[in-house]
């Protein structure tokens, strides 16, 4: 990590994210309080670091009640990243309760072109989310074939972000790393993989 | 904050003939007292007694002459039997001091009258601050210290309470020692929360409008091995209390009533009348709460138990700080002190002091 | 030696400096946003990993009073607090300066009530600027570990002898997560050598702290205390130069972003300092020659600073505030404004409040912030 950083190696710097390869790829994760939200975004951000990337993981912390709508977030860089404003432009946006889309405008500062990925069981409006890259997955259905349940509650972040890897954000075996780092325990992995089959491009 | 007392200059000349000559003092108010009550044979029988006592007791001084106490200051007298009753353990003494009369009975930097290592506290802190001396010595494995702190009234019962109720609670082992002179002295004689009903102070100049808060019995109620209430008056039962308290492991408390001539207002060579009068009206009550056990001590026995108690008035009519005082408000204190008699002879029955 | 490096909070990040410096005593009460650090810290000590005691105070008043009763008998000491917790120790936090206790203490910046506001603000921390402790700003996970680490050491140093705090904003540093390079405890243990409190109560020969003290003396303690301030300053170069031997991460007082040939200087702490050197990028980008000098601590105000401002071309300076003062400034202009005088420096200054109470400020709007050649003070989003 470099922190003092002089003109010219920071023109160069600049230049790069003006290639685009120092780009910051902006996740951000709806979910409601208790769905695990949060973690999804720490397990990606760890996907992520273990590609060897620098990554940072947050929410926005409010006076969080269980079953509210939330968010997080997880931004990805190939260099340390200096931004600790909230991700208003997202590359990416994650639903992890589909009934979130009632309550909130999850496409909300998208940037057109931008990926899109929905936990749900039933088909998804098409037209509604024409100016981005969509993804469906069945998250909840998954986990609960794979008996991963917290306090009674299905655990969505597994699957999730298994379904994430698909959408070519992360590498598989990244988050196969990750599952295994955080949560040491092969049911995990198998589900996230099975999410990573099943997720499909609309 | 409370530090600087108007009287910093009277006591330089009064207290250290005073601590100096304190033994004799004892002594001698065993003698006076003793004979005026119960005459004769008993009376030798006590003075004997007293002088066996005193023979057993350190002799090593903790607290040293030329400190700036005021004359007549009973405070000092219960500090200097602390000190000596922690000397008799074989333990060392760490002290700390709440801001509060002993602070400046200390004298002025650089010199210093405790022949102790002292902390001097912040005034809501004394216990929370004890409770860091304490850590620290655990941390060293020294088992070999007595942490004792000592704060007035004002630092207990009004803003130390929830630092002392913490520490009780969070079981460190550590002896508390309230002094209290019903008010805050050191600054001119304020109201505080152990002030008495009546009582004029310099901010309840028509008297005192609510009664004394009872913290050894909030303290009792925190369930700690050791609270006990003692007056130097009675100086055996003092330093006895204090030694047991430091022979037993985990937060202790001791609550002293030290009547203060010059916030009291009554002559300086009273101040041990004025705590035996405290006693025998019932105004105040020597007891020990050990392992939750209530226990009342020999001076206040006969007082609760047997009815020889005299009119709270004597003592009353004997202090300035209740001139003024109506027959009335005389009469609404002797009651409130049959009520509380009353309580600590049912307490006495069931062993339990709440 | 392969390098260990996890994936944590700023509060855990913390937590795990203060598990390699091995206090005797921990003294702390929680308060949003610093509780996962007490937390993680009470974790250590149930599981055995940190054999120090840990009293759970009943209040941050009597935290600091504790951390003061065991410096005083010579420990190492930790707390950490925020916002209404910091302020409620108010008290103790001068009494802890003035007895010349090297206690550390991590704050997680929040703004105060009432209108209950959980989020970042610098104000706590600055209100106390004249408190006498060393005072360090962080801007990164790594940084708040970092210099928790160092803290220790310059805290400790007998030509220093005061009571340092670590800042790190609430949430933005507090709660998001990033990945974290540790030190080797082994090398820690060598950086940082055992405590020893001149001054501390002994039973050999038994002194008195904090008696009465006369008009005749009181100054004195005070000049001796501003001494030791100042030589803090060098203490803390020096301190960093040895930390830069052992992980190789550098750290200065004042951490400079593309000010070499810069016309315009920003000038900040914490994270917003981060974030403007996004905004300086851009900006760079587009021609203006600008860029970021970051304070990384406000007590002892750095003597590089001063150095550097003189060193550097920049014409105009922009000051960004996470705190204010009513009725005065930015906290930080004002301070930097005082600085220049002293210079003979006088240029163009402009004052930016931003990020009170949590609001959020992307690089966007600092961007157009720094281009609006307005001078003077500017609230952003009023």
């Amino acid at each position: 990590m470099v922190w003092s950083v002089s003109a010219k190696e920071a023109a160069s710097e600049s230049d790069a994210v003006r290639a685009g390869t120092r780009r910051v790829i902006e996740i951000r994760l709806h979910s409601r309080g208790g769905q695990g939200g949060v973690t999804a975004a720490k397990m990606l951000a760890v996907a992520a670091f273990l590609e060897g990337k620098y990554s940072t993981a947050s929410s926005f912390y409010g006076a969080e009640r269980r079953g509210a709508p939330t968010v997080s977030f997880t931004r990805i860089s190939d260099h340390e990243i200096r931004k600790y404003s909230q991700i208003r432009r997202p590359d990416c946006v994650i639903v992890m309760d589909p009934t979130v889309i009632d309550a909130v405008d999850v496409t909300e500062g998208l940037k057109p072109g931008g990926k899109l990925l929905i936990n749900t069981e039933n088909n998804i409006d098409a037209d509604k989310f024409e100016d981005y890259e969509v993804y469906t997955v069945n998250a909840t259905k998954i986990s609960l074939d794979f008996d991963l349940k917290v306090a009674g509650a299905p655990v969505l972040n597994v699957p999730i972000v298994g379904a994430v890897a698909k959408m070519g954000i992360v590498r598989l075996d990244a988050v196969r790393g990750a599952i295994l780092k955080m949560f040491p325990n092969e049911k995990n992995v198998a589900a996230a993989e099975v999410a990573y089959k099943m997720a499909a491009m609309l | 904050m409370l530090l600087f007392a108007p009287y910093i200059l009277l006591a330089f000349c009064g207290a250290a003939a005073f601590c100096g000559a304190l033994n004799i003092v004892v002594v001698s108010m065993v003698e006076v007292l003793g004979k005026e009550e119960h005459g004769g044979m008993k009376a030798e029988k006590r003075e004997v007694r007293g002088a066996r006592w005193l023979a057993a007791v350190p002799e090593d001084e903790y607290v040293l002459k030329g400190n700036s106490a005021c004359a007549g200051c009973t405070a000092m007298i219960a500090l200097r039997y602390a000190l000596k009753a922690s000397r008799a353990t074989g333990r060392k003494t760490l002290l700390l001091v709440g801001a509060c009369c002993m602070v400046v009975c200390e004298g002025v930097y650089p010199n210093t009258a405790y022949n102790v290592p002292t902390l001097d506290t912040a005034f809501a802190c004394t216990a929370s601050m004890a409770s860091g001396v304490e850590a620290a010595l655990k941390s060293f494995g020294r088992r070999d210290v007595n942490v004792i702190a000592f704060a007035g009234d004002g630092g207990t019962v009004d803003i130390g309470i929830q630092a002392l109720s913490g520490a009780v609670e969070r079981g460190h082992n550590f002896l508390y020692v309230c002094y209290d002179n019903e008010a805050y002295c050191n600054t001119g004689m304020q109201r505080s929360g152990a002030t008495p009903l009546c009582a004029r102070t310099t901010t309840t100049p028509s008297g005192k409008r609510e009664k004394k808060k009872d913290v050894p019995r909030i303290i009792a109620a925190h369930d700690i091995p050791y609270v006990a209430t003692v007056c130097p008056s009675y100086p055996m039962d003092l330093y006895e209390k204090f030694k047991k308290a430091l022979s037993i492991e985990g937060p202790k408390y001791i609550h002293v009533l030290t009547p203060c001539p010059v916030s009291w207002r009554f002559p300086t060579s009273k101040g041990i009348e004025m705590g035996k009068l405290a006693v025998r009206t019932g105004m105040w009550t020597l007891y020990e709460v050990e392992h939750g056990v209530f226990r009342l001590s020999a001076p206040s026995r006969r007082v609760v138990l047997n009815g020889d108690v005299l009119p709270v008035e004597k003592y009353l009519r004997a202090q300035g700080r209740f001139n003024g005082i109506t027959d009335e408000e005389v009469e609404r204190i002797q009651k409130i002190v049959y009520q509380e008699l009353e309580r600590l002879k049912e307490a006495t029955a069931r062993r339990r002091l709440w | 030696m392969q390098e260990e490096v996890v994936f944590v909070t700023g509060n855990e990040a913390v937590a795990r400096a203060v598990k390699l410096a091995k206090p005797n005593v921990i003294a702390a009460y929680p308060i949003t946003p610093q509780t996962e650090i007490v937390e993680v810290l009470a974790r250590y000590v149930e599981s055995g990993e940190l054999r120090s005691e840990y009293i759970h105070v009943e209040s941050e008043h009597s935290a600091m009073a504790a951390c003061i009763g065991a410096a005083s008998m010579g420990a190492r000491v930790f707390t950490a607090t925020a916002a209404h917790g910091f302020l409620y120790m108010c008290e103790m936090i001068f009494w802890a300066s003035i007895a010349r206790l090297p206690i550390v203490m991590a704050n997680v910046n929040r703004a105060l009530a009432p209108g209950w506001n959980i989020w970042a603000e610098l104000k706590d921390a600055m209100a106390h600027r004249d408190a006498g402790w060393i005072q360090f700003y962080t801007a990164s996970i790594q940084e708040a570990y970092d210099t928790t680490l160092m803290a220790f050491r310059v805290a400790e140093d007998r030509r220093v002898m005061l009571p340092t705090m670590v800042n790190l904003e609430g949430f933005v540093l507090s709660h998001v997560m990033q990945p974290l390079r540790l030190v080797d405890e082994a090398a820690y243990d060598e950086f940082l050598p055992p405590v020893r409190i001149p001054h501390a109560l002994n039973f050999e020969r038994p002194h008195t702290l904090g008696t009465l003290i006369s008009p005749e003396h009181n100054f004195l303690v005070q000049y001796d205390n501003n001494k030791c301030m100042r030589a803090a300053d060098d203490v803390i170069a020096e301190t960093e130069r040895e930390f830069e031997k052992i992980t190789g991460r550098r750290y200065r007082a004042v951490m400079k972003y593309r000010c070499e040939d810069a016309e315009t200087l920003v000038i900040a702490m914490g994270t917003l300092a981060r974030e403007a050197e996004v905004a300086c990028d851009s900006l760079r980008d587009k021609g203006e020659k600008i860029g970021v000098l970051r304070l990384r601590q406000l007590r002892p105000f750095p003597k590089a600073f001063a150095e550097e401002v003189k060193r550097l071309p920049a014409e105009r300076f922009i000051i960004i505030d996470r705190a204010y003062s009513s009725g005065y400034g930015g906290i930080l202009a004002e301070e930097v404004k005082a600085r220049l005088y002293d210079l003979g420096i006088i240029k163009e200054v402009k004052s930016i409040i931003a990020g009170l109470g949590g609001q959020d400020v992307p690089h966007e709007a600092l961007e157009k912030l720094f281009m609006d050649k307005q001078g003077g003070e500017t609230w952003y989003g009023v």
